[in-house]
């Protein structure tokens, strides 16, 4: 089985274009590595990321193609960085628009929905996930709706919309490529822009073989793309609804701009004549002034690419049509009022921070087990689950990659700093961690139980200091070597070479 | 000009060479430098993993060691980032802040306050990568960052600069963290080896002999690694190449 590619798949040279020439390179084995599954939920119980990590790393192509993927990224990123002379000045504007916009929300939101209302949109306005997938549910049965199409958005995933939906008897089409890939495997996004990027080529052509019907051995990527546009097409053009996210709403206009390098979400928004958008109540901005700082910032940050191949702007409902803007609050409210930890609602879902993101990269972002993965998902999840997602700020080293990648300048390692302070003083923190540093703030507090403490001589683990390594596993010796200890320490050579000497030299004096 | 010389934990412990080698260079340059004997840790475990409250008496007992120098320097960024930016477990006195605004890292110290133009006894003829650890890189600033749009400037590198002979070796990810993270190293171990492992890697294809930066606990990390992936990279302090030692 093959499939002709559309014209615009190629270039007018016959050659891939360059991201489908990235992801067709010829994988290394014959025998198709299984894709490692992500953290294990169980119920209320803290999510254990590095569990779920070492299985990520255990399959070595996968944790090899995600790393060098997203570092790519990365480097993309760059790129375009160091072609935009005012970089800086752009993140210092961002952050500070959204910083002004979010100190007025209450503002800015009735102003949007006065003139998002006289543009002829119907504005509603929900609390949490279960009211949104209300909202949306009465509009949809009331208009007899069985189908509906939607754009990528890590709001409907916040609210459990698609589980909702199937529930209630509404098939739900994702549109987006990576999301549609997602969906079909019944597993969540692993990413907030590329949502199937811990996937290989093999694993999608696994799942479209089991769904679609695609020749399980033909891991190409422009076909398996041809094959998922086939297969989809006929339920766009035939789903009587369309939802879209929405990366930024303009107060001042009451309108609302969407940005996707598919053109699917326009398809969404187009195709049907219902069109329902599910915004988040922190995407808010001014004005039309404002968007051009978010839209050079975005695409460079999230794929080094200068802009979103499709940036569309909604006023209002087509003729004959009908657009609905849900405003959905779901803990947003209570974030902005936590003093250390509102920034984060600065957040423009670039992914920067998970492609830079030394651990993201070799965990996969399902290995976080929570809607938002990565560096922004480690200072938002514990917001929405504090004993859930306790675990999660320890995911990362502190080294302060995410923060100066971030094109709104969110401090994210500041604020994982603040989180583990927060859960520590919440009793949120594991009783291992708790003992390990009570034990080692007691040996430094006093010199002569810190003295007594050290390894004498040069003996190997058992002499090791406890409070360094109060572990019983020896997590450090596992892939590691243990540091060999000297002769002496510093301070028994300074006593030896220096105090004596000092002591000597003030008796002089005092002669 | 009374410096009081601050040996963090690990160095004590595992690296005394570092210490020493601290101690010796800044001599060279007639500085009066005294090491208090009843150090013990700046404190950044425990404020590492968010128990500041445990923190407390190790920080109080460091600002009674080097309250009364007019310099606190140490080999070791991420103990100085601690010391500077997040000693805030006890009380802010005078004497507090006194510490806190006086601690500096050895590189910064050399390069901003002493202003060292020449290390005329140094000789290092070899291929040398360097890595800055992530708190002294993003958070003292010692180089510009690849994140950021900047001029591109090292401290550690102006100074390795001055040594007869040295050579740089290139990394393709220079800026990326090694994965020790301090407590992180022993609670998430196995992201973190996977990080220092690939560092590793990145060192060898450099084709550099030895890895050197201002901070012993990446390195001792990173060699630990080293050591047993059977990579044969040395790991050695900038304070002692820059106090002349030769290999």
């Amino acid at each position: 089985m093959t499939a002709e590619l559309h014209e615009e798949l190629t270039d007018p040279h016959g050659e891939q274009l360059d991201h489908g020439a990235a992801s067709s390179r010829p994988l290394k084995s014959r025998i198709a590595e299984p894709q490692p599954r992500g953290a294990k939920i169980r119920g209320n119980r803290p999510v254990d990321q590095s569990e779920a990590a070492n299985r990520f790393m255990a399959a070595t192509e996968h944790e090899a193609m995600h790393d060098a993927r997203l570092w790519d990224l990365r480097q993309k990123r760059d790129k375009e960085m160091h072609g935009i002379e005012e970089w800086e000045e752009l993140r210092n504007l961002a952050s500070g628009i959204k910083e002004h916009t979010l100190s007025k929300l209450d503002y800015y939101l009735e102003l949007f929905e006065k003139n998002a209302t006289a543009n002829g949109i119907k504005v509603h306005w929900a609390k949490d996930g279960a009211e949104h997938n209300a909202i949306v549910l009465e509009i949809l049965r009331s208009r007899g709706v069985e189908r509906l199409i939607k754009s990528k958005s890590m709001l409907t995933e916040e609210c459990g919309f698609r589980e909702f939906m199937a529930h209630n008897h509404v098939e739900v089409i994702e549109t987006d490529l990576g999301e549609r890939i997602q969906q079909l495997d019944d597993e969540a996004p692993s990413h907030v822009v590329v949502p199937a990027v811990h996937k290989l080529r093999t694993d999608v052509a696994s799942v479209f073989a089991k769904t679609i019907g695609s020749d399980p051995d033909n891991a190409d990527a422009h076909y398996l793309t041809e094959c998922q546009r086939e297969a989809t097409r006929p339920l766009i053009l035939s789903a009587q609804a369309g939802m879209t996210g929405g990366n930024f709403v303009v107060a001042e206009t009451g309108t609302f701009v969407v940005c996707t390098n598919e053109g699917n979400a326009d398809l969404s928004a187009n195709t049907p004549p219902l069109h329902i958008a599910s915004i988040g109540i922190e995407k808010l901005i001014p004005g039309l002034n404002e968007l051009p700082v978010f839209i050079r910032l975005l695409s460079r940050s999230a794929l080094g690419s200068p802009i979103t191949q499709y940036t569309s702007h909604f006023r209002g409902p087509r003729e004959g049509g009908e657009m609905h803007v849900v405003l959905v609050d779901n803990g947003r409210s209570e974030r902005l009022g936590m003093e250390k930890f509102w920034p984060g609602l600065k957040c423009i879902r670039c992914g920067a921070c998970m492609n830079t993101c030394p651990v993201f990269r070799r965990s996969g972002g399902l290995s976080y087990g929570a809607t938002y993965a990565g560096p922004i998902g480690l200072i938002i999840d514990p917001t929405f689950n504090v004993h859930k997602y306790r675990n999660l700020p320890y995911s990362s080293t502190m080294n302060g990659s995410c923060t100066n990648v971030c094109p709104v300048k969110i401090n994210i390692h500041e604020q994982i700093a603040d989180w583990r302070k927060t859960l520590a003083g919440d009793g949120e923190i594991s009783p291992v961690k708790k003992v390990m540093m009570k034990a080692a703030g007691e040996v430094l507090a006093s010199p002569v139980v810190y003295r007594a403490s050290l390894p004498l001589g040069r003996s190997a683990l058992r002499h090791l200091p406890h409070f360094m390594l109060y572990n019983k596993l020896n997590t450090w010796g596992r892939k590691r070597d243990i540091p060999e200890t000297p002769k002496q320490t510093f301070n028994e050579w300074y006593r030896k070479n220096r105090k004596s000497q000092e002591k000597s030299q003030s008796e002089g004096e005092n002669s | 000009m009374k410096v009081g010389l601050f040996v963090p934990c690990y160095v004590d412990m595992f690296h005394p060479e570092t210490g020493i080698a601290t101690l010796e260079l800044l001599e060279r340059f007639g500085l009066s430098v005294e090491y208090p004997v009843d150090q013990t840790c700046c404190g950044q475990p425990m404020t590492n993993t968010g128990c500041e409250r445990e923190a407390a008496k190790t920080e109080e007992l460091f600002v009674r060691n080097f309250g009364k120098y007019d310099y606190i320097v140490t080999p070791s960024g991420s103990c100085t980032n601690q010391v500077r930016n997040n000693m805030t477990a006890i009380e802010q006195t005078d004497a507090v802040k006194h510490v806190r605004s006086r601690t500096y890292e050895l590189v910064e110290f050399l390069h901003d306050v002493l202003k060292v133009d020449a290390f005329p006894w140094a000789e290092f003829p070899h291929r040398v990568a360097l890595h800055n650890n992530c708190n002294t890189l993003r958070n003292l600033r010692i180089a510009s960052m690849s994140e950021r749009r900047e001029e591109p400037f090292s401290k550690p590198k102006a100074l390795l600069g001055m040594v007869k002979g040295i050579e740089f070796a290139d990394l393709t990810r220079p800026d990326e963290c090694c994965g020790f993270g301090g407590t992180f190293s022993v609670f998430e171990e196995g992201v973190s080896a996977k990080m220092g492992q690939d560092k590793v890697t990145d060192q060898l294809k450099s084709g550099a002999e030895y890895v050197t930066s201002s901070d012993s606990s990446c390195m001792m990390h990173q060699e630990g690694c080293a050591r047993r992936m059977g990579a044969n990279l040395k790991y050695i302090h900038i304070a002692q190449i820059l106090n002349g030692a030769r290999a």
